[in-house]
């Protein structure tokens, strides 16, 4: 518990300002005007469950929280509940795919990095298996407070060799991912967004189409560049929209594959001397944000470097609204640090 | 020492009225978010009434006073019920009911010790309670206090190993002074624990563990008396354990009889109607 929080014992906490005492109820991110999909991973898996027979499900009492329940209805015989049990999730993961089957373990983020990860480690990615962890409530996402707030899992899991890791934007990304992650030769740890997940990429760039280990423009501009991953791609795209309005002209590289990072896309793009930013829904330590700086700088490429992201603290419980806006990942906040880096 | 004379905390009638204050409490928690682990509440209702009122000692307006029992929330979702006890044990004001789950709340929807007087650990991770209690345990003897530690746990955290780690922790060091209580609603995220990793038998297994067990219906308050007096005067080395069968929603019927699910759905003109249902059964 940092210090700062440790000085808040039981006291209430102070409010912005003007801000209302929101409630904390609302639970899953808001479309923020876009289509949504319902269950985009679910029916994605059916999809490749119906022509791999290698593929089986498995969850920790979290199949209805990670849309796993969609592919558990379609293949009863496919599924396994594990029940509780995160670590017992991954190494049952592990068996089966040492017997030829590809399993996708599901959960909350914060289990399997937390709970998990010795398992994650040493039973599945020291062997290379091919097991593919889809794990919702990605970064700050949910407001119970850090014990369901995944900052750090990208951290966690990029330490470790061979393993892919995505960290997808929207609904395409999703469902356009699960085949990627099969094709994946070995362990792969992707966030996941769940229930009525919204369209973003395809409404800014008709043609996207995910591709693992693939950073891809969605948005050129020609006085910042925003390299995002997963949700912040979003929030970077709809406050570059209000930055046009001021005349700032933001180019967005969207960046689902963490590891491996597109580092030639990246390099290429950063070396056109805008101010780059990168922002993740995650902490800034060890995250998207670093790998993109160690990238930058062993390349010898300075731009003007800033980080959106969150704090190296745990955060506060609340509604997402509150905790988005007092953190920095807000589309309101996205804007308002760009504008006064420039 | 609670504030309560003694006599008062003692009376199973009191007891049931202490019981049917905390469903209420909760249901009232509820109607402010529109949602909440009600049907957990109000299943564990009845054990948080003999745990505040007749077995745990502490001091309302002094909550972390050196001398009294640590009653750990290892099941974090289950703060609704456990603030709706605060208050009724006069630990948290009643006045705060009204902010539950709101930004500026000492009483977030997941319970963290930072947060609130009287919660003594941060949940929502499910199965860190057992092994802190071990610790808590360990330390309290170290200290020489006689105070004891309880761990609130639910049958979903039976599944996690660290469960069983610690059970065989807390006997290999003869934690006398602790006493686990298991909520046993047979409810999980994605539906029954007897369904999907069970954990029956789950008296044998802790007996097998080194435990002193007992296991009752957790919604009779007179079975809960015996059981923490039998707990608390056991001659033996052995930790002890309450496995409590409850039902989801007691109290309520037109809840108790609603398709059970981990998250029960209650409609926005229900909230008064499971109140008027909890006045009509509350003992006078
Ligand atoms: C380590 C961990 N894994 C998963 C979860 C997600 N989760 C929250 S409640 C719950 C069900 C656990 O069973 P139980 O506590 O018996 O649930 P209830 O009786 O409240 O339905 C799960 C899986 C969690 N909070 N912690
Ligand atoms: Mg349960």
């Amino acid at each position: 518990m940092s210090a700062a929080t440790r000085a808040r014992k039981y006291e209430p906490r102070k409010l912005p300002e003007g801000k209302q005492a929101t409630s904390a109820m609302i639970a899953s991110l808001e479309a923020e005007g876009y289509d949504t999909v319902s269950a985009p991973f679910g029916h994605a898996l059916n999809a490749l469950a119906a022509q791999d027979e290698r593929i089986v499900g498995l969850s920790a009492d979290l199949s209805k929280y990670t849309d796993l329940h969609v592919f558990a209805q379609a293949n009863p015989d496919r599924f396994y509940q594990v029940g509780m049990a995160e670590q017992l999730l991954m190494g049952t993961a592990a068996g089966l795919a040492h017997e030829g089957f590809i399993p996708f373990a599901t959960t909350y983020a914060v289990f399997a990095s937390r709970r998990a990860y010795d398992f994650v480690s040493q039973a599945i990615a020291e062997e290379g298996l091919p097991v593919k962890i889809c794990c919702a409530l990605p970064g700050l996402t949910s407001g119970y407070g850090p014990s369901h707030q995944a900052t750090e899992d990208i951290a966690i899991f990029r330490g470790l060799p061979d393993i892919a890791i995505v960290d997808p934007c929207d609904a395409t990304d999703v469902a356009q991912m699960v085949p990627e992650l099969v094709a994946w030769n070995g362990p792969t740890y992707a966030r996941l967004l769940r229930g009525q997940v919204a369209n973003v990429l395809q409404k800014h760039k008709p043609d996207y189409q995910f591709k693992l280990g693939r950073a891809q423009m969605i948005r050129e501009g020609k006085d910042v560049l925003v390299i995002s991953a997963g949700i912040m791609t979003m929030r970077a795209l709809d406050a570059a929209e209000d930055l046009a309005a001021d005349g700032i002209d933001v180019a967005v590289l969207h960046c689902p594959t963490i590891k491996p990072l597109d580092t030639e896309t990246i390099l290429a793009e950063a070396g056109k001397g805008r101010l780059t930013v990168v922002a993740e829904n995650h902490t800034k330590l060890g995250g998207l944000g670093e790998a993109v700086a160690t990238t930058l700088l062993t390349a010898g490429v300075t731009p003007v470097f800033r980080q959106i992201g969150l704090p190296d603290a745990f955060l506060e419980a609340g509604a997402l609204p509150t905790l988005h806006d007092m953190y920095g990942i807000s589309r309101r906040a996205v804007a308002e640090q760009i504008k006064g880096w420039l | 020492m609670s504030g309560q004379a003694s006599t008062d905390r003692r009376s199973n009638v009191s007891l049931a009225r202490r019981a049917c204050n905390i469903r209420r409490k909760a249901v009232q928690m509820g109607e402010v978010q529109g949602q909440g682990y009600v049907g957990q509440a109000l299943g564990v209702a009845d054990l948080l009434a003999v745990s505040f009122f007749h077995a745990v000692e502490y001091r309302s307006e002094d909550p972390e006073w050196e001398g009294r029992d640590r009653f750990l929330l290892s099941i974090g979702h289950y703060a609704i019920a456990f603030y709706a006890a605060l208050m009724e044990a006069g630990i948290l004001p009643e006045e705060e009911l009204g902010t539950y789950g709101m930004d500026d709340s000492r009483m977030p929807m997941s319970g963290m010790a930072s947060y609130t007087p009287g919660m003594e650990m941060s949940g929502g991770s499910l199965g860190l309670g057992l092994s802190v209690a071990v610790g808590r345990a360990l330390g309290l003897k170290r200290k020489k206090s006689g105070a004891l530690v309880f761990n609130l746990m639910s049958d979903g955290e039976l599944g996690e190993g660290s469960t069983w780690e610690a059970a065989m922790g807390a006997a290999h060091h003869r934690l006398d002074n602790l006493i686990c209580l298991v909520d046993f609603n047979n409810q999980q995220a994605d539906g029954a624990s007897t369904g999907m990793l069970s954990a029956e038998p789950v008296d044998a297994k802790f007996a097998a563990f080194g435990w002193f067990v007992q296991r009752i219906d957790g919604n009779d308050i007179d079975a809960l008396v015996a059981a923490f007096d039998a707990a608390r005067a056991h001659d033996g080395p052995e930790p002890r354990v309450i496995i409590c069968d409850t039902k989801m929603c007691k109290g309520v019927p037109f809840l108790e009889t609603r398709e059970m699910a981990h998250f029960v759905r209650v409609e926005p003109d229900e909230w008064q109607k499971a109140l008027d249902a909890l006045d009509e059964e509350a003992p006078k």
